[in-house]
């Protein structure tokens, strides 16, 4: 079912200002969950392809090119090989989306043309973010023309790290009101906030500012998505629902790389927000070696065997 | 079976069931187990049998040992009590070690023997118990090293009776027998009869790597096992079980010179203060009432909240709350498995109804078909209900609310356990500060049910004494070095109706009181007996109330005034009683006050220096071992070497910053009564030492008597320390009774009386500013 769109609400510093996160018992909270709950057989192949529908397959590389792009665009249409899809009875099974930079949506969307695989587009000066305000508006509107269907924004870290709320809302109002109808990610860096409760904050101020996502990295951070401090987003994201009736998304990204990743996210997902947000209308995994592992776990699953590399059809 | 198309709808987890083959295959070839003695199994006696409680399915035939099970399981033990104790420690270390890498090499086989027998979810038998176990043995290995000389002139106890629950029951063996054996002890163990599976699993593997016969005995069965154990020629019985029982057994050993450490019940304070995380409270709700079916003796399970954030809380509560996963314990995605017997699934379910029935709501908590209860917490619940003040060990928690920090701490100590507490703020001065105030031997502040095998862990009040684990565990399976013992002469009959000549006729007549709450009192029964010729006050039952009430009152301020305050009243008592010496001519000799002065020195000089110690239990974790004073003490003083004795054990005692009630020498009391006048004009503040004259086994036997003692000393021996400890057992007061000595030698003082002056307090604090992976040192 379809959620209804965050519109965001007034700058209310209230609703997180009193809030306290105890870091070692977040620690405590993300280890224990994965060994809380476990996945066997049939139920752990239909969670790893929940998983592969909820991946933003992604290519973010100085060196990327339409080629390359065009490559992954077919994987994303068809991530698991077709012969093994239909032993697990699943069909029309696609990534959630695709994710590139501005410059290469339009070979993105030529190659995901008929797939219904909407197309993702970095923007606002990732993944530092520290360019001119109107350039970083441009860029979204750029990335809309080429045919974005979601764009991925960064923060400007410095208005977290010294408690400019106001200044971090209103960009991220501007970034908001230039992608239109475009779902909006809020990646908001998490590996150089540090602190749990600078995430916390921010995702409020994202979430206050209309995210429809917030996103924890740009994968080009030294610490990308953890379980804690996904653990962390995914509490403020109840939190702003309780306050608000509105779902907002979440997209770990850029530190998921095994099937047993893949569960795990997963599980948090469900243990700490529900079903709901184990869709790709709220959830979305940013990555782009995970799914060759999950392939081989599927390959497993259905062959009994493990499989090389050089069987599964390269991304 | 769902097809994957709708799994990836439903998004449901599906069984996710442990390989129980082995440990099944393992029950089968035996079928019916009896007793391990002298290194091997015994004849299967008569017979019950142990079930898995998810299923009601018989999983073995067990044992009831019997009165001549127990004696030739004790006396194997005795054999072979002396080879061991005297095997070099590196020898033990290695055989401790040897448990340890087995007990690793078989986890997977222990956890699920541990589940099936107890019901308890596989994932925390195999994350939680086992490692656990391991990790005690590994740490005992260590002491059993270097226990010569960490402990020098210390002595094994020699054989200990060990008798311990159906909630942890590997873990709780691992936490009785390492030490012992450490120690240099040989054991007698018996397992609950509900869950004697892996202490009979664990017999195998002392077998296995060869420890030698008689070290470790396990003898199975029930209530009746465990009381013909405590009636054994043991040394020792360390007991963890219900408080009932422990009273019990406190009663049987009175008297009788063995050594007893008890952890009882408890009803745990869960503190969570306005500025709590409070997903990590609730978190730490999950992990405390709702670990183990709620089945654990220090499961925080009286929720106090702050009124401001009560609302939220209960909401964030309730949810958590509800996604918790109640079913087969063997799957390895279920948080709540079985309590352990339908027993005592009817006595949880019975105290809920009298906890509703006293007008408490329960949220959740529902029986289902079979030996589950859901978690649940009963709320609106008023101090008095039934609910709040007994132990449910059951998955149902309490949740009422506080004002102030003030009232967190006046609501959290309303219990007459005091095992352990949690305690949730982001503040680092409020959380230390309630951390100190809270009555209860481990204290968790942000984090809950925390164990390390180096941490001590073990009550007060109701909750029991003694310690296990670390350093402290480890002298509760000690003999302290031997002293020299001088036989205390009895004192003479007491008569209020005294005869004979009470004094020369010359000079005014000398009025000798009571000292109480720093002034002379008249004794309420208005009786004197004839002593040093000298009428001296009948003290009784309501004196020592008096007494009790001002060392109660004292408390406080000698407590604020810290070792350093502390040790200037010595050493300021000291000057007093050397320039006062001529004073207690006749009734002390000069050896005695020189004695004394020296006590004052000694315990002053130590006044700031008998620390805690802050332990490497884990990483990420500031965990202090804290030295509190009991509080209150009673201190039944020797009848000879009347101001020497006196003072050897007074001095310690306040020093540590207790406040003592002491019953002098009964045959000689004017020291006692001289030494009030001066500590009355050496700013030992009043209260502090209260003085009361008279029978002293009756007065013994009032302090034992009265709930608001926190530890007695006492000298006396046969009867008296029988009439003493008996009446303790009641009160669950610890005392310590040492032997009588030199009152004016060197033996007569030192770090085994402050031991004995204080109890320990362990403080988890877990810190990291940051997450995992960006270089916080906690990880």
């Amino acid at each position: 079912m379809p959620q209804e769109r965050n519109p965001g609400t007034a700058l209310r510093l209230d609703w997180f200002e009193g809030l306290r996160i105890n870091t070692p018992a977040s620690e405590r909270r993300a280890a224990s969950l994965p060994a809380r709950r476990s996945l066997k057989k049939e139920w752990q192949a239909a969670w790893l392809l929940n998983a592969v529908r909820c991946i933003d397959l992604t290519t973010l590389s100085g060196d990327d090119t339409e080629d390359r792009v065009a490559r992954l665009c077919a994987k994303a249409r068809a991530p698991i090989e077709a012969g093994q899809l239909a032993a697990l009875g699943v069909e029309g099974l696609t990534t959630g989306a695709v994710c590139v930079y501005p410059t290469m949506v339009a070979a993105a969307k030529r190659a995901l043309v008929g797939s219904g695989v909407p197309v993702a587009s970095v923007a606002t000066g990732f993944p530092a973010g520290l360019m001119p305000l109107d350039l970083r508006l441009a860029e979204i509107r750029f990335a809309l023309e080429q045919g974005a269907d979601e764009i991925d924004i960064v923060i400007t870290r410095a208005h977290v790290l010294r408690g400019n709320w106001p200044a971090l809302y209103d960009e991220l109002c501007a970034m908001r009101e230039a992608c239109g109808t475009a779902l909006m990610k809020a990646i908001l860096a998490t590996g150089e906030l540090k602190t749990l409760e600078n995430v916390a904050k921010a995702s409020h101020v994202a979430m206050q500012a209309g995210a429809d996502f917030i996103k924890t990295s740009t994968g080009k951070e030294p610490v990308n998505a953890t379980l804690p401090v996904s653990l962390t987003m995914l509490r403020t994201i109840r939190d702003y629902h309780d306050q608000t009736g509105f779902a907002v998304g979440f997209k770990p990204a850029g530190g998921l790389r095994t099937a047993k990743d893949a569960l795990n996210w997963q599980i948090l997902m469900r243990e700490e927000l529900g079903r709901d947000w184990l869709r790709p209308d709220l959830f979305r995994i940013g990555a782009s070696s995970l799914l060759g592992d999950i392939e081989r776990q599927i390959s497993h699953h259905v062959t009994g065997r493990y499989a090389a590399s050089h069987r599964l059809a390269a991304g | 079976m769902p097809s994957i198309g709708e799994i990836m709808e439903s998004m449901e987890y599906g069984p996710s069931t442990e390989d129980a083959g082995a440990v099944r295959d393992w029950l089968a070839a035996r079928g019916s187990f009896g007793h391990f003695i002298a290194g091997r199994f015994t004849k299967p006696g008569e017979t019950f049998a142990t079930r898995d409680p998810s299923t009601g399915v018989e999983l073995a035939q067990i044992s009831q040992g019997t009165e001549r099970d127990v004696a030739k399981a004790v006396r194997a033990a005795r054999r072979a009590a002396r080879g061991w104790g005297a095997m070099a420690g590196h020898d033990r270390a290695r055989f401790l070690y040897a448990i340890a890498r087995t007990i690793q090499k078989r986890e997977r086989f222990l956890s699920v023997l541990e589940t099936l027998d107890n019901g308890k979810p596989i994932r925390e038998s195999r994350d939680i118990d086992v490692p656990l176990v391991v990790r005690h043995f590994y740490h005992h290995a260590g002491w059993a090293e270097i226990a010569a000389s960490e402990f020098p002139g210390h002595a094994p106890l020699g054989v200990c009776g060990q008798i311990i629950p159906w909630n942890f029951p590997l873990l709780m063996l691992a936490w009785k027998v390492a030490p012992a054996l450490a120690a240099g002890n040989t054991v007698v163990l018996k397992p609950a009869e509900f869950t004697p599976l892996t202490a009979l699993a664990f017999a195998e593997i002392c077998a296995h790597v060869g420890l030698p016969a008689g070290v470790v005995n396990i003898v199975t069965g029930d209530g009746e096992t465990g009381a013909a154990l405590v009636a054994a020629p043991v040394d020792k019985i360390a007991f963890t079980g219900s408080t009932e029982v422990g009273r019990g057994i406190a009663r049987a050993l009175a008297g009788t010179g063995r050594k007893l450490t008890l952890e009882l019940g408890g009803k745990s304070p869960f503190v969570v203060m306005a500025d709590a995380d409070l997903d990590a409270a609730v978190e730490g709700v999950v992990d405390s009432i709702w670990f183990n079916q709620g089945q654990v003796c220090c499961a925080g399970s009286r929720i106090l909240v702050a009124e401001s954030v009560a609302e939220r809380f209960e909401t964030l509560l309730r949810r958590r709350m509800e996604k918790l996963r109640v079913g087969p314990p063997l799957d390895k995605s279920t948080d709540i498995g079985a309590i352990v017997d339908p027993v005592q699934k009817d006595r949880i379910l019975s105290i809920l109804a009298e906890a509703t029935g006293a007008g408490a709501e329960l949220v959740g908590g529902a029986a289902r078909q079979g030996c589950f209860i859901e978690p649940g917490y009963l709320k609106n619940i008023a101090p008095a209900n039934p609910g709040i003040r007994q132990e449910i060990f059951g998955p149902i928690a309490t949740l009422s609310t506080f004002r102030t920090p003030d009232e967190a701490v006046d609501l959290a100590n309303n219990t007459v356990y005091g095992l352990a507490a949690s305690v949730w703020s982001e503040s680092a001065t409020v959380a230390t500060d309630l951390a100190g105030r809270v009555k209860a031997g481990v204290v968790w502040v942000n984090c809950a049910n925390v164990f390390d095998a180096s941490a001590p862990f073990g009550g007060v009040r109701d909750s029991g004494y003694g310690r296990e684990g670390g350093r402290e565990g480890m002298l509760d399976y000690l003999a302290a070095p031997a002293v020299d013992i001088l036989r205390d002469p009895p004192p003479a009959a007491i008569s209020p109706a005294p005869q004979g000549q009470a004094g020369d006729g010359e000079g005014i007549d000398r009025t000798v009181k009571l000292y109480i709450g720093g002034a002379q009192k008249r004794p309420d029964g208005g009786a004197s007996y004839l002593a040093q010729d000298e009428l001296i006050p009948i003290g009784s039952r309501k004196d020592i109330r008096n007494a009790v009430e001002a060392a109660q009152a004292g408390l406080g301020k000698w407590q604020g005034l810290g070792g350093h305050g502390r040790a200037q009243v010595l050493y300021f008592l000291a000057e007093n009683l050397a320039l006062r010496r001529s004073e207690f001519a006749g009734y002390a000799s000069g050896d005695e006050v020189e004695a004394a002065i020296r006590r004052c020195f000694f315990y002053a000089g130590f006044a700031d220096k008998f620390d805690g110690a802050s332990i490497a239990a884990k990483p990420g974790h500031l965990t202090h071992v804290q030295h509190e004073p009991h509080g209150v003490m009673g201190v039944v003083a020797p009848n000879a070497a009347p101001l020497a004795a006196l003072m050897a054990l007074l001095i310690p005692a306040i020093a540590m910053g207790n406040a003592v009630v002491a019953v002098p020498s009964q045959d000689q009391p004017m020291a006692a009564l001289t030494l009030a006048q001066v500590l009355a004009c050496s700013d030992v503040p009043a209260g502090v030492v209260n003085i009361v004259t008279g029978p002293r086994e009756d007065l013994g036997r009032a302090l034992a008597g009265h709930d608001g003692v926190n530890a007695i000393w006492q000298v006396g021996q046969g009867e008296t320390r029988l009439a003493i400890e008996r009446a303790a057992a009641e009160t669950l007061i610890p005392v310590w009774s040492p032997e009588p000595r030199d009152w004016t030698g060197p033996a007569a003082q030192g770090r085994g009386f402050l031991r004995a002056a204080v109890r320990t307090k362990t403080i988890w604090l877990p810190f990291g500013a940051l997450p995992a992976g960006t270089g916080s040192a906690a990880y």
